[in-house]
């Protein structure tokens, strides 16, 4: 890439308003380093990933409140998390957390179960058990 | 400790967090390596396919090898001696910390980004491969220098924590480096060779998981998507394989272009001029990276694009693939 063709497309990075380097070409055909706002195929496929996570969101407080998943699965959702990663977190078996994700057995979870779960999506366990009070 | 403890460090942005930390800490310690250096010596360009290791929902792509790989390779080549310490206990791991900056010396930090509170929201995974150097603290203030951020910036000590401490594929588990001692000078004309000879070798390795087999494996699993996936899926895991190639400076295009501008400064070292017609290569190689992902995103954009789509990218990893065999075949020889 010559360095006059450093893309400086719009992207999610003019929030934070930082650039990110780049190395490119000069006239001489040397190599330097250049400072890039974005570029957008890139950002492209970082709106489709956001996208993705808010459907996911979206379908998992649906099942909340039909009663099909319990409040938990949609908490790993707004924190970006998956199975794997949230287990990790709250330092519990994958099969014990999925088996956490139904409405039935999230019911019967004792306070200290419940707190876990809250101080990793830093909320109160009051915030856990109801979804709509995690809304601000 | 004492509470305003500064180390005069020099901050320079890089395109890469790895190379960038490893970069910013030979300088600081008298050695002006560059950024490509660090990793061509390193060996840090690869292609690699992991469909059964899954991030985000899709599989793993990834164009560099494995964190902390790059510093250990370029640690052992140039005749540095580096120490790595990972804890259990993160109050341990804070001491350690205060200890070494008592001691004027910077570190290196693994973390994790979902919890780095200056990055824009947008960009905050679950990915715990960062890498940064800690140069201080002021006012209860960690000062951070974040190879990838224009500027320095800071984190307060629970924030420090939560980002050492990141659990998840990777955690890095207080991780902390730096280097020990040196060389009176870098070996660096054999360890550009044998930096080379490896990235060579993995490249054109006969295994489908690495390399150019990678790339064409990757290749006729887009094809097979649409078909197999859906297209909301197909489109999905065809984001992923751009995001990882382009995401914060890093990438399939940007890391060849960093290969390019080390191979460059390797050949004035090596008096090799064929080593300069293959950075010209190499940066093509590069342009055509982009051109795949400038292609693959339209696909994506569109979300119900048909499923042609899919086989045009296929074909242009395909070529990829064919072109960078004959580079690093090239490249092999040439050293």
């Amino acid at each position: 890439m010559k360095k006059e063709e450093v893309p400086q497309d719009e992207s999610n990075l003019a929030s934070a308003n930082f650039r990110e380097m780049v190395y490119a070409v000069d006239n001489d055909g040397k190599y330097t380093t250049s400072l890039s706002t974005g570029w957008n195929p890139k950002k492209i496929a970082l709106d489709n990933a956001i996208k993705e996570i808010e459907e996911r969101i979206a379908n998992a407080k649906t099942r909340v409140l039909n009663n099909e998943t319990s409040p938990i699965k949609y908490y790993m959702e707004v924190h970006k998390m998956d199975l794997p990663v949230l287990a990790s977190y709250v330092g519990m078996w994958q099969w014990r957390v999925k088996r956490n994700f139904k409405p039935s057995v999230f019911k019967r979870l004792n306070q200290k179960t419940l707190k876990k779960y809250a101080d990793v999506f830093d909320i109160s366990v009051e915030q856990l058990k109801n979804i709509d009070a995690g809304e601000s | 400790m004492p509470e305003n403890l500064k180390i005069d460090f020099t901050h320079n942005q890089s395109a890469h967090c790895e190379n960038g930390v490893v970069s910013n800490l030979m300088k600081h310690n008298g050695f002006n390596i560059s950024e490509p250096m660090v990793f061509g010596i390193g060996s840090g360009l690869l292609f690699s396919y992991l469909p059964f290791l899954k991030v985000n929902y899709a599989p793993v792509f990834t164009y560099r090898s494995m964190p902390g790989f790059i510093f250990n390779k370029f640690a052992k080549r140039t005749g540095i001696k580096m120490k790595r310490e990972k804890f259990k206990n993160p109050q341990k791991a804070k001491e350690r910390l205060d200890q070494n900056l008592a001691n004027n010396n910077p570190v290196g930090l693994q973390v994790g980004v979902y919890n780095l509170v200056y990055f824009p929201d947008e960009y905050r995974f679950h990915f715990n491969a960062h890498n940064m150097v800690v140069y201080g603290k002021q006012d209860d203030r960690y000062l951070i220098s974040d190879p990838v951020m224009e500027e320095v910036t800071s984190l307060t000590e629970k924030e420090l924590e939560k980002v050492r401490f990141a659990k998840g594929a990777f955690a890095p588990k207080g991780h902390m480096y730096y280097p020990i001692s040196f060389p009176d000078e870098l070996e660096l004309k054999s360890a550009i060779l044998k930096g080379i000879k490896q990235t060579a070798r993995d490249m054109t390795a006969p295994v489908p998981i690495v390399g150019v087999k990678a790339m064409r494996w990757v290749a006729k699993n887009i094809r097979k998507w649409p078909k197999k996936l859906g297209p909301k899926k197909a489109n999905h895991y065809l984001g992923q394989i751009v995001r990882m190639q382009e995401e914060i400076g890093t990438g399939g295009g940007g890391f060849r272009y960093i290969y390019a501008a080390f191979l460059q400064e390797a050949s004035a070292i090596l008096d090799n001029p064929k080593l300069m017609e293959l950075s010209k290569d190499m940066t093509s190689i590069g342009d055509a990276w982009r051109d795949f992902a400038v292609d693959a995103s339209r696909i994506y954009k569109n979300r119900n694009a048909a499923s042609s789509g899919y086989d045009e990218v296929a074909l242009q990893l395909e070529a990829l693939a064919n072109r960078e065999e004959q580079f690093f075949k090239s490249l092999k020889k040439a050293v």
